[in-house]
C-alpha cells in the first residue's frame, strides 16, 4: 500500500473548546508555550528565582543603601583589617545609612555585616545584592550581543549561500578554533589597559567568541526552513525575497536561537564570574560575585572558619544561574517539536 | 570516506594559520613598550634598556615581519672577537617555542611538563563523566515523568548551574579546611621530592602511572588523593551535558516501532533497553564524548588555578593575565591543535558508528 492509497485519517469534528480570550490574543503557539511555561514546576520555580533576582536588582538601594557621594557599585569597607569578620558583626567606622527596614524588623540603630566581611573588610552582604545588578547587566548584555551578531552572520550566510556562506562560515569555525577561556582572558588583559580596569574588556572579550553557536545554529534551521513548502508557496505568488526571509523564514527559525540564548545567560554569567575571580575585570571591592569569591582564595586553609565568604557569593551565583536555566529548560521542552506530547 | 579525511586535514594548517594570525593581531595590540615590560622588572624602568630589547627583537616592525619571524625565526649575525658566527634563532616550525617569562622555563619544557598533568586529570575524569552521564540519562528515560526522572534532572541542572569554582570552592571547604582528607596540588611533598629524585624513573610524566612503573604505591595513592577534588567536580559539572543528550535520545528511541515490535515479542524488558534500545540511542553521545574529552582538557583552567594543580591551565591563566606574549601564542597553537584535530577525529569516528551518516 503505497502513501496515496492510504486512508486519510478522518480527522474527529473538533471537540476542542473554542481558544479562550488570552489563547485568542497570543495566538495559538505563544499560547501554548505560555501555559508550558506556567505548568511546569520547574520553569515556574526558575522564574519565581529571577523574579526575586531582578527585585533584587532593582531595590538594591533600598536592601543596601549605598554610602552618600560614593559610587554605589563600590562596596564600603569597615576599616582595612586583614581578618575577616563573621556575619551579624558590628560596623565600626564609615557605616553606610542604615537601610529603612532594619530598625523596624531589630529596632536597633546599629547596622551590622549581615554576611561578615571578607579580608580587606569588604561588606559581602552588599557586595551580593549591588552584585545581582552586575550579573544580570552582565549576563544579559554578552547573550544579547553575541545574538545579535550570530543572527546577523546567519542569515546573511544562509540568506546568500554560494561565496558568502562559504567565508562566513569559515570564519565560524575559524572562532570555534580558538580556546575560548584562554583567548578571552587574553584580549581582556590585552584591552584593560585600553579600556580602563572595569565591567567593559571582559565582556567584549566574552562577546568576540560568543556568537558561533547561534550563527551555525540559525544557519542550520534557516536551510532547513528554506525548503518547506509555504516556502515555496510564497516564492511561486511571487513574494519578495527579503521578505520571505524576513516575514516567514526568519520568525520560524529563531526560536530555538532564542533557547539557546535563555540557556547561556546562565553559564556567561559563570564565565564573567570565573575572569573577575581569576583577577581579571573590575577593580577590587566593584561590587561583583566573582570579585567577592576570589577573596577566598587568601584563606583556602581556614574555610571551615570562614566559610561565610564562599557560602554567600557562592550560593547567591549558582541560585542565579539555576534560575536562567531552568527557564531555558523548561522553554526547551515546550518548543522542542520531538517533545510534544511526551508531557 | 578517504577523501573525507584527507580534506578535513587540509584544512588544519588553515585553521590554525588564521587562529595564530588573529592572536597575533590581538596581542599587536599592544604597544612595544607593554610587551617589553614583563622583561624589565626594574623600577623606575630603565629606557634604554627598554629600548635596547625591542630593537634587538624588532619589536617595533610591522606585525606580519613579527609574524614571519615567530613561525620561522631569524637569522642573527654576531661579531666577536673578530669571530663572525651566523646563526638561525626561534621560529615555531624549527621546533622553538620561545622562553616563558612567567613560568621562567622555555615553553617547549613547561608543555613537557604541564600539559601530562592536565592530561592525566582528563583521563582520570572521562570515564565518570561519560559512564555517569549516560547511566543517569537512561535512568531518567527509562523512569519517564517518575519521581526518579525528576530527581535525575534536578541534579542534573543544579550540577550545570555550579560554576567550576564554586563547587571547587565548596569542596575544599568541606574535605580539606574541614577534615584534611583531599589536598589541593598534585602530590605531596615528600611524594614530590621522591620524584624529583634521580632514583624515581619518568616514563610518561603521569604521576600514577609513573608511580606504578616504579613500584611505589605509596606516591600512586598520594597522587590519587589529590586527585579526588577535581574529578568529583568535573564529574559533577559535566554530568548534566551526557545526561541530557543520552535521556532524551533513549526517550525518542523507546518511541521507534522496533522496541514496539521487541516488546511484543515478550523481550524482557531489560532486554529492551540494553540490548535493543540503547546501542542506537548512544549515537549522540559519541559526538559528545569527543567534545566532552576536548572540554575537560581545554576547559580546566579555572578548575586547575582552584585546585592548585599545575597542570596547563594554571600556566596559561598566569601567562594570559600578565600578557606573556611568546607563552600565550604558544599555548593558544598547542590547544588550538588540539581542538581542531579532536573536531575531525569526532566527526569521523560519528560516521563509523553510525551508518546514516554520510561525509562528503
Amino acid at each position: 500500500m503505497t502513501a496515496q492509497e492510504m486512508p486519510m485519517p478522518t480527522l474527529a469534528p473538533r471537540t476542542r473548546r473554542p481558544p479562550n480570550w488570552l489563547e485568542a490574543w497570543l495566538g495559538h503557539d505563544v499560547y501554548r508555550t505560555v501555559k508550558g511555561l506556567v505548568t511546569n514546576p520547574m520553569s515556574v520555580a526558575g522564574m519565581i528565582l529571577l523574579g526575586l533576582f531582578i527585585f533584587i536588582a532593582a531595590a538594591a538601594p533600598m536592601l543596601a543603601p549605598p554610602l552618600p557621594n560614593a559610587d554605589p557599585y563600590n562596596i564600603p569597607r569597615d576599616g582595612y583589617g586583614d581578618v575577616p569578620k563573621s556575619p551579624g558583626t558590628e560596623w565600626k567606622s564609615r557605616q553606610p545609612p542604615l537601610p529603612f527596614w532594619w530598625k523596624a524588623v531589630t529596632g536597633k540603630d546599629q547596622w551590622v555585616h549581615l554576611m561578615g566581611t571578607a579580608s580587606g573588610q569588604w561588606d559581602i552582604y552588599y557586595g551580593v545584592i549591588w552584585g545581582t545588578r552586575t550579573a544580570l547587566f552582565a549576563g544579559l548584555t554578552i547573550t544579547l550581543c553575541g545574538v545579535l551578531i550570530g543572527v546577523t552572520i546567519g542569515t546573511l550566510s544562509a540568506f546568500y549561500g554560494g561565496w558568502v556562506d562559504m567565508v562566513f562560515m569559515r570564519i565560524t569555525d575559524l572562532f570555534m578554533a580558538f580556546p575560548f577561556l584562554l583567548t578571552a582572558m587574553t584580549l581582556s588583559a590585552v584591552l584593560t589597559p585600553r579600556l580602563g580596569k572595569g565591567l567593559l574588556a571582559p565582556m567584549i572579550a566574552l562577546i568576540v567568541f560568543s556568537w558561533t553557536g547561534f550563527a551555525r545554529l540559525l544557519r542550520s534551521d534557516i536551510l532547513s526552513l528554506r525548503e518547506r513548502e509555504y516556502v515555496l508557496a510564497a516564492r511561486v505568488i511571487g513574494v519578495k525575497d527579503t521578505r520571505i526571509m524576513f516575514r516567514h523564514i526568519l520568525p520560524n527559525a529563531i526560536f530555538p536561537t532564542l533557547v539557546l540564548a535563555s540557556m547561556r545567560i546562565g553559564s556567561y554569567a559563570i564565565t564573567f564570574a570565573g575572569l573577575s575571580f581569576m583577577g581579571i575585570g573590575a577593580e577590587v571591592g566593584f561590587a561583583d560575585w566573582g570579585q567577592l569569591l576570589s577573596f577566598a582564595r587568601d584563606w583556602m586553609t581556614q574555610l571551615r572558619e570562614y566559610w561565610y565568604i564562599v557560602m554567600y557569593p557562592g550560593v547567591t551565583l549558582v541560585l542565579f544561574v539555576l534560575s536562567w536555566n531552568l527557564v531555558g529548560d523548561a522553554l526547551r521542552d515546550v518548543l522542542d517539536p520531538r517533545m510534544q506530547g511526551s508531557r | 570516506m578517504i577523501n573525507y579525511i584527507i580534506r578535513r586535514l587540509a584544512m588544519v594548517p588553515f585553521l590554525l594559520i588564521g587562529v595564530t594570525v588573529l592572536i597575533f593581531l590581538m596581542l599587536m595590540a599592544l604597544t612595544p613598550v607593554e610587551r617589553t615590560a614583563l622583561y624589565v622588572r626594574d623600577v623606575p624602568r630603565n629606557e634604554r634598556v627598554l629600548e635596547g630589547i625591542i630593537k634587538k627583537y624588532g619589536l617595533d616592525q610591522p606585525w606580519y615581519v613579527q609574524y614571519w619571524r615567530w613561525m620561522f625565526g631569524s637569522t642573527v649575525t654576531t661579531t666577536e672577537n673578530g669571530v663572525t658566527t651566523v646563526e638561525h634563532v626561534g621560529g615555531i616550525l624549527r621546533g622553538d617555542l620561545g622562553y616563558s617569562r612567567t613560568a621562567s622555563q622555555p615553553v617547549a619544557e613547561l608543555l613537557a611538563r604541564r600539559f601530562p598533568a592536565s592530561l592525566e586529570l582528563t583521563l582520570y575524569s572521562v570515564v565518570p563523566v561519560i559512564a555517569g552521564g549516560i547511566l543517569l540519562g537512561v535512568i531518567g528515560a527509562v523512569k519517564h515523568n517518575k519521581p526518579t526522572d525528576h530527581i535525575v534532572r534536578i541534579f542534573g541542572i543544579v550540577g550545570w548551574s555550579f560554576p567550576d569554582f564554586v563547587f571547587g570552592l565548596l569542596l575544599l571547604m568541606a574535605f580539606y579546611a574541614g577534615t584534611g582528607w583531599f589536598p589541593p596540588g598534585r602530590v605531596s611533598d615528600w611524594a614530590n621530592k621522591i620524584i624529583m629524585s634521580p632514583e624515581f624513573n619518568n616514563y610518561t610524566n603521569l604521576i600514577t602511572i609513573d608511580a606504578l612503573l616504579n613500584l611505589r604505591i605509596d606516591i600512586f595513592l598520594d597522587a590519587l588523593r589529590h586527585m579526588v577534588l577535581p574529578v568529583i567536580t568535573l564529574a559533577y559539572l559535566w554530568w548534566a551535558l551526557t545526561l541530557r543528550v543520552t535521556r532524551s535520545s533513549m526517550l525518542e528511541t523507546l518511541r521507534q516501532d522496533y522496541i514496539t515490535t521487541a516488546r511484543a515479542k515478550g523481550l524482557s524488558e531489560r532486554t529492551v533497553i540494553r540490548q535493543h534500545a540503547l546501542p542506537n540511542a548512544l549515537m549522540p553521545v559519541v559526538t559528545l564524548a569527543g567534545g566532552t574529552v576536548v572540554g575537560l582538557l581545554s576547559g580546566v583552567m579555572i578548575i586547575e588555578t582552584v585546585y592548585n594543580y599545575p597542570g596547563m591551565g594554571a600556566a596559561a591563566v598566569r601567562a594570559a593575565s600578565q600578557l606573556d606574549v611568546i607563552t600565550v601564542l604558544a599555548f593558544v597553537l598547542f590547544n588550538g591543535l588540539i581542538l581542531v584535530m579532536a573536531n575531525v577525529v569526532v566527526d569521523i569516528l560519528y560516521a563509523y558508528v553510525d551508518p546514516r551518516v554520510r561525509l562528503d
